[in-house]
C-alpha cells in the first residue's frame, strides 16, 4: 500500500508551491525538507522579490512590464541560452500568480528603500524570502501537507523512467518512502565544496572554489542532482556555470544572504592582492556589474580583491554589514591591508593623475572618466584624495549553479528524451532551462513559483491518471 | 538666547552620539548595521524606515528607535540572520533590553532608578504597601473592617478631603516624574528639531498612531506576532480593551470630580449614573484586556522580548487586574457589611499603581509617544542620504 500520492523533496519556494498546489488538486502530499525545522527554506529564505509581467499597474506594481520586454530582458542577460517556449510560460504565469501566493499568506510590499529601479519590474515580499517560506509551510500544514523535516533524500528509486520510491537518511536512521508520483525541488549544488572543487580545478597549486563564499544555505549540496545525472536523466548547463558576486570577505561561509553585499565598487577603485587594479570599476550601474565582479574576483589571486574609497562617497551607497578598514592615510591603509605600500600608492597615485572629473552624478553615467590609465574607469571617476579613507575586502560569493534537469513544459524529468511519466523537477534544479546564464533580479523566484506550481499539478494529475489507470 | 539653545542642544547631541555605549547598546548597534545592509522588514513596522535615514548609531539613536519598536515580533520570525545564524539577529529582544534602559536612565528622580531593576519586586511591595496602609486606615477609622451596611456611603469610611489628600499629590508627583524624564529623553533624541511647519500634521499622526497601535498590525493588517510565526490582532485587541478600559476608568474620576465639586453632588451614585456607568465599562475593560494580555504574556515566543522584563510586564498586568477586580467587586457589594473592605482593597492597589507610575511598565506608554512623535516629524524632512543600489 502507497503510503502518499505526491512526494516533494526541498523545503524551498519551489517545492512549497508544489506541494501546495498538488494538495490544493485533492492529493495527499508529503514534503521531505533535509533541513532541521530552524534552517527551513533553502536559498528562498533569502530572497526579497520577484520579478513579474504585467500590462498595467498591479498594486505593488508600477506602469506596465509586458511579456515582450520580460522576454528581451531575459534574452539579453541570457546571451540567448535560454528555451523561449518554457521561459514565455513562466513569464506568463508570473503575471497570475500572485494572488494565489498572497491567498497562501504572502505579503507584497512597496519596493525597499535604495531599490526604487526596481519598482516597475519586482514585487518585494514584506519581511523577504524567510516570511514568504514561513507563510508557505503555514497554508501547507492547515491544508494538511505532511511536513518532515531532517529528512534528507539520499536517492530514488526508478524504474524504466518512473518514480517508485525515496531513500532518506533521517535521524531515526535509513527509509524507503513510496509514492505515486514526485516532484524534486532540492536546489543546486552551490553548498556542495568537493563539487566546487572539481569543477572549478587548482591555479598555482591552491583550490579555487576552497577560497568561494556560499550566499545562501548549507543544505543544497547537490546529492540528488548528482544521482539523477547518474541514473542517466537529461542535463541542461555545466558544473562551471554558478552565478557569483563580489560579496565581503569576512562573510560566513554559509548564509551570509543579501547583507554580505559591498555596493561601494563604482565609487572608488578595486584592487587585487598584489596592489593592481584589474577591471573598469565604472562601466555600468552596479546592479548590472554585480555579478560580473564576482567572477572576477574569482580569476586574481588568492580570489581576493579590496574596494578602496575616500570620505567622498560616504552617504551614497548602501551601508555595508561590516564596518571597513578605516585610515586618515593612504600608506595605513596599505598597511593595515597587508598590500605592498609601494604598489599600492603607485596604483592610487596614477589612477587619481588619470581623472577627468566633470559633473559627479552617481544616478545617470556621468562624465567623470579617466584618461590614460589601463584598465580605464569609464565612469564616476574621482580621484581618491579625501581622508578618511575605507577598504572593504572581496571574495566571490556563489548565489547558485545552473546545472540541473532537462524539462518539458509539464515539469517533467527526462530520461534518453523521453519524459517520466511521474517524476518532476522544479526550482533551481531546473531553472537552466530558463536561465542557461546570466542573472536578473526576481528571475529565481519567478521560475520556483511558475514551476513548482505547473510540476504540482502535473504531479496530481500523474496520480490520477495512475488511479484510472488501475481502475480501468 | 534660541540660538545657545539650540547650541547647547546640539553640543549634548554630540555629546550622546560619542558617549560610550552599554553593552545592550551596542548590541543594538550591530544587529542595526546587520539591518540596514539588508531592509527586508521596512514593511513591518517604523523602525526601519527610520534606521534608513541614518548610517550610524548613537546612544540617542539607538534609545529612540528601541521605544519606537513595539516589539510586535514579525521582524523576528522574518528574519533570516536570527538564531540559531551567527550573526544572532534578534531584534525585538535587543530592543527591549535598552528600553528597560531607557526607563531606568530617564526616571526622575535619578536617585529611584533602582526600582526599575527588580520592578516585579517594587510593585509587590507597593502593592502590599497600599494595603496595608487602607486596611489599617479603615480599621483606625471603624474599628472593624466589617460593619452595618452603609448604602454604598464610601464617605464614611474614608471622608472625600481625605482620598483627595491622599491621592492628588502622588498622581501629580507621577506626572510630574514622567514629565521631566520624557522632556529629557526628548532633548537627547531630537536635538536639532527647531522651529518645524508641519508640527500640527505630525502631532496628529503620533496620536493617532499611538492611539490605534497602528505598528501591532504587523503593516499588512493582519497582525503581530506572539507564540510563533502566525499573525494575530489579538495583542492589539487586548491593549486597546486595556487603554480605552483605563481612560474609561479615568473618565469616571473625572466626571465625579465635576459632580462633587461643580453641581455638589456627592457619591455615592446609583448604577445608572454616568460615573458608575463609565466605571463600569472602564472595569469590563479593565478586566478582559490584562487578562487577555497576561495570557499572551505568558505564551509568548521565548526568543521575543526580553525575560528579564517579564516580571516588570506581569507586575503592571496583574496590578491592573486587581484595579479592575475590587472595583467590580466594590460596585456590586457596595451595600453590604463588607464595602470597607473591598474599599480598602480597592484604594489599596490603585495607590500602588499611582506610587509605580513613573517606575513601571506604565512608562512604555510615555516614551513609545515621544518616539512615535519624533517619527512622524522625522519623516516629514528629507532624507540627509542619497543611497541606492545604483
Ligand atoms: C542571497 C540570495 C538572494 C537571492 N535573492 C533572490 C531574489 O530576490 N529573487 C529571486 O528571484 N531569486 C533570488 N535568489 C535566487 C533564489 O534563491 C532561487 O532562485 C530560489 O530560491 C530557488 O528556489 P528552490 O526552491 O529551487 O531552492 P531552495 O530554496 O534553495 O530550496 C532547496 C531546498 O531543498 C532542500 N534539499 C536540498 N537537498 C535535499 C535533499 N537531498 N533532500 C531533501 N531536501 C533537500 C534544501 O534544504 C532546501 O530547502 C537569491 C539567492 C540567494 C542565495
Ligand atoms: S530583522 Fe533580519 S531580515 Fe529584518 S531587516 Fe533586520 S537583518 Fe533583515
Ligand atoms: S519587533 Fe516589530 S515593531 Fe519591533 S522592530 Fe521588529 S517589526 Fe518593528
Amino acid at each position: 500500500m502507497i503510503a502518499v500520492d505526491v512526494l516533494v523533496i526541498g523545503g524551498g519556494n519551489a517545492a512549497l508551491c508544489a506541494a501546495l498546489t498538488a494538495r490544493e488538486a485533492g492529493a495527499s502530499v508529503l514534503l521531505l525538507e533535509s533541513s532541521p525545522r530552524e534552517w527551513r527554506g533553502g536559498n528562498s529564505q533569502h530572497t526579497r522579490n520577484v520579478r513579474c509581467m504585467h500590462e498595467a499597474p498591479q498594486n505593488v506594481l508600477v506602469d506596465a512590464y509586458p511579456e515582450e520586454e520580460y522576454w528581451q530582458d531575459l534574452l539579453k542577460v541570457t546571451g540567448g541560452i535560454t528555451n523561449e517556449t518554457l521561459a514565455r510560460l513562466a513569464i506568463r504565469e508570473s503575471s497570475r500568480f500572485r494572488d494565489w501566493m498572497r491567498r497562501h499568506g504572502v505579503h507584497f510590499q512597496a519596493p525597499l528603500s535604495g531599490t526604487l529601479h526596481l519598482a516597475r519590474t519586482n514585487a518585494f515580499f514584506m519581511g523577504g524570502g524567510k516570511a514568504l517560506v514561513n507563510a508557505y509551510f503555514r497554508s501547507a500544514a492547515e491544508l494538511g501537507v505532511a511536513i518532515r523535516y531532517d529528512s534528507p533524500v539520499e536517492w530514488l528509486e526508478l524504474r524504466d523512467g518512473r518514480f517508485v520510491a525515496a531513500h532518506i537518511a533521517g535521524k531515526d536512521g535509513a527509509e524507503r518512502i513510496e509514492a505515486r508520483a514526485c516532484v524534486v525541488a532540492s536546489g543546486g549544488f552551490e553548498s556542495n565544496r568537493e563539487w566546487l572543487r572539481e569543477a572549478w580545478g587548482q591555479v598555482d597549486g591552491e583550490w579555487v572554489a576552497d577560497n568561494f563564499l556560499i550566499r545562501g544555505t548549507r543544505f543544497n549540496t547537490g546529492v540528488l542532482l548528482k544521482f539523477l545525472i547518474d541514473a542517466g536523466a537529461d542535463t541542461i548547463s555545466d558544473p562551471t556555470q554558478a552565478h557569483m558576486v563580489a560579496i565581503d570577505a569576512r562573510a560566513p561561509l554559509y548564509d551570509g544572504g543579501i547583507c554580505t553585499r559591498i555596493d561601494c565598487v563604482s565609487l572608488g577603485v578595486v584592487v587585487n592582492r598584489n596592489a593592481r587594479r584589474f577591471d573598469d570599476e565604472g562601466e555600468d550601474f552596479w546592479p548590472k556589474r554585480y555579478a560580473i565582479w564576482g567572477r572576477l574576483v574569482a580569476q586574481q589571486p588568492g580570489q581576493l580583491a579590496y574596494s578602496i574609497i575616500d570620505a567622498k562617497a560616504i552617504g551614497r551607497f548602501m551601508p555595508p554589514v561590516f564596518p571597513g578598514v578605516k585610515t586618515d592615510s593612504l600608506p595605513e591603509l596599505a598597511r593595515q591591508l597587508g598590500l605592498d605600500e609601494g604598489a599600492f600608492l603607485r596604483t592610487i597615485e596614477g589612477y587619481n593623475a588619470a581623472c577627468r572629473v566633470g559633473t559627479f552624478d552617481h544616478a545617470v553615467l556621468d562624465d567623470c572618466h579617466t584618461v590614460g590609465v589601463v584598465p580605464p574607469k569609464t565612469h564616476w571617476a574621482m580621484p581618491i584624495d579625501t581622508p578618511p579613507f575605507f577598504a572593504y575586502a572581496l571574495r566571490p560569493g556563489i548565489t547558485f549553479t545552473y546545472l540541473g534537469m532537462k524539462v518539458n513544459e509539464q515539469a517533467a524529468v527526462h530520461f534518453g528524451g523521453r519524459p517520466s511519466p511521474n517524476l518532476f523537477a522544479a526550482g533551481e534544479i531546473m531553472a537552466g532551462n530558463v536561465l542557461g546564464k546570466g542573472y536578473t533580479a526576481g528571475v529565481g523566484m519567478t521560475i520556483g513559483t511558475a514551476f513548482g506550481r505547473i510540476a504540482g499539478a502535473q504531479a496530481a494529475a500523474a496520480v490520477l491518471r495512475g488511479e484510472q489507470r488501475a481502475a480501468a | 538666547m534660541q540660538q545657545l539653545d539650540a547650541l547647547t542642544r546640539e553640543a549634548r547631541a554630540l555629546a550622546m552620539g560619542a558617549l560610550p555605549r552599554s553593552a545592550d547598546e551596542a548590541e543594538v548597534g550591530r544587529q542595526l548595521q546587520i539591518c540596514n545592509a539588508c531592509r527586508y522588514c521596512e514593511g513591518y513596522c517604523a523602525v526601519f524606515p527610520a534606521m534608513t535615514r541614518r548610517l550610524e548609531f548613537g546612544k540617542a539613536d539607538i534609545h529612540y528607535l528601541a521605544n519606537l519598536c513595539h516589539n510586535c515580533g514579525a521582524c523576528l520570525h522574518a528574519c533570516q540572520y536570527a538564531p540559531p545564524h551567527e550573526f544572532a539577529v534578534n531584534v525585538p529582544q535587543a530592543m527591549a533590553r535598552v528600553r528597560l534602559a531607557t526607563y531606568a536612565d530617564y526616571a526622575w528622580p535619578p536617585a529611584l532608578r533602582g526600582l526599575y531593576k527588580r520592578n516585579g519586586l517594587t510593585v509587590v511591595l507597593a502593592v502590599a504597601g497600599g494595603l496595608a496602609l487602607f486596611l489599617l486606615l479603615a480599621i483606625a477609622r471603624k474599628g472593624s473592617l466589617w460593619h452595618d451596611p452603609l448604602a454604598g456611603n464610601f464617605y464614611q469610611v474614608f471622608p472625600h478631603n481625605l482620598m483627595v489628600a491622599m491621592f492628588a499629590p502622588i498622581f501629580l508627583f507621577a506626572v510630574l516624574a514622567l514629565g521631566l524624564g520624557v522632556r529629557r529623553f526628548w532633548k537627547d533624541v531630537s536635538p536639532a528639531d527647531h522651529a518645524f511647519d508641519a508640527a500640527g500634521a505630525a502631532i496628529a499622526e503620533a496620536t493617532r498612531d499611538g492611539l490605534r497601535l497602528k505598528y501591532l498590525d504587523g503593516g499588512h493588517g493582519q497582525g503581530c506576532n506572539e507564540s510563533d510565526d502566525e499573525f494575530t490582532l489579538s495583542r492589539r485587541r487586548f491593549h486597546h480593551f486595556t487603554f480605552y478600559g483605563f481612560m474609561l476608568c479615568f473618565a469616571a474620576t473625572c466626571v465625579a470630580t465635576l459632580y462633587h465639586y461643580l453641581f455638589r453632588l456627592p457619591a455615592p451614585y446609583p448604577l445608572t449614573s454616568v460615573p458608575v456607568l463609565l466605571g463600569t465599562a472602564g472595569g469590563i475593560g479593565l478586566v478582559i484586556g490584562p487578562a487577555g494580555l497576561l495570557w499572551l504574556n505568558l505564551h509568548r515566543a521565548p526568543l521575543q522580548g526580553d525575560p528579564a522584563q517579564k516580571p516588570m510586564d506581569r507586575g503592571f498586568i496583574v496590578l491592573l487586574l486587581l484595579i479592575s477586580l475590587t472595583g467590580l467587586a466594590l460596585l456590586a457589594w457596595r451595600n453590604t457589611g463588607g464595602m470597607a473592605l473591598l474599599l480598602a482593597l480597592h484604594l489599596g492597589v490603585v495607590m500602588a499603581l499611582f506610587l509605580t507610575l513613573p517606575y513601571g511598565k506604565f512608562a512604555h506608554g510615555v516614551f513609545r509617544g515621544a518616539a512615535l512623535l519624533k517619527w512622524a516629524i522625522e519623516k516629514r524632512q528629507p532624507s540627509k542620504l542619497r543611497l541606492s543600489e545604483d
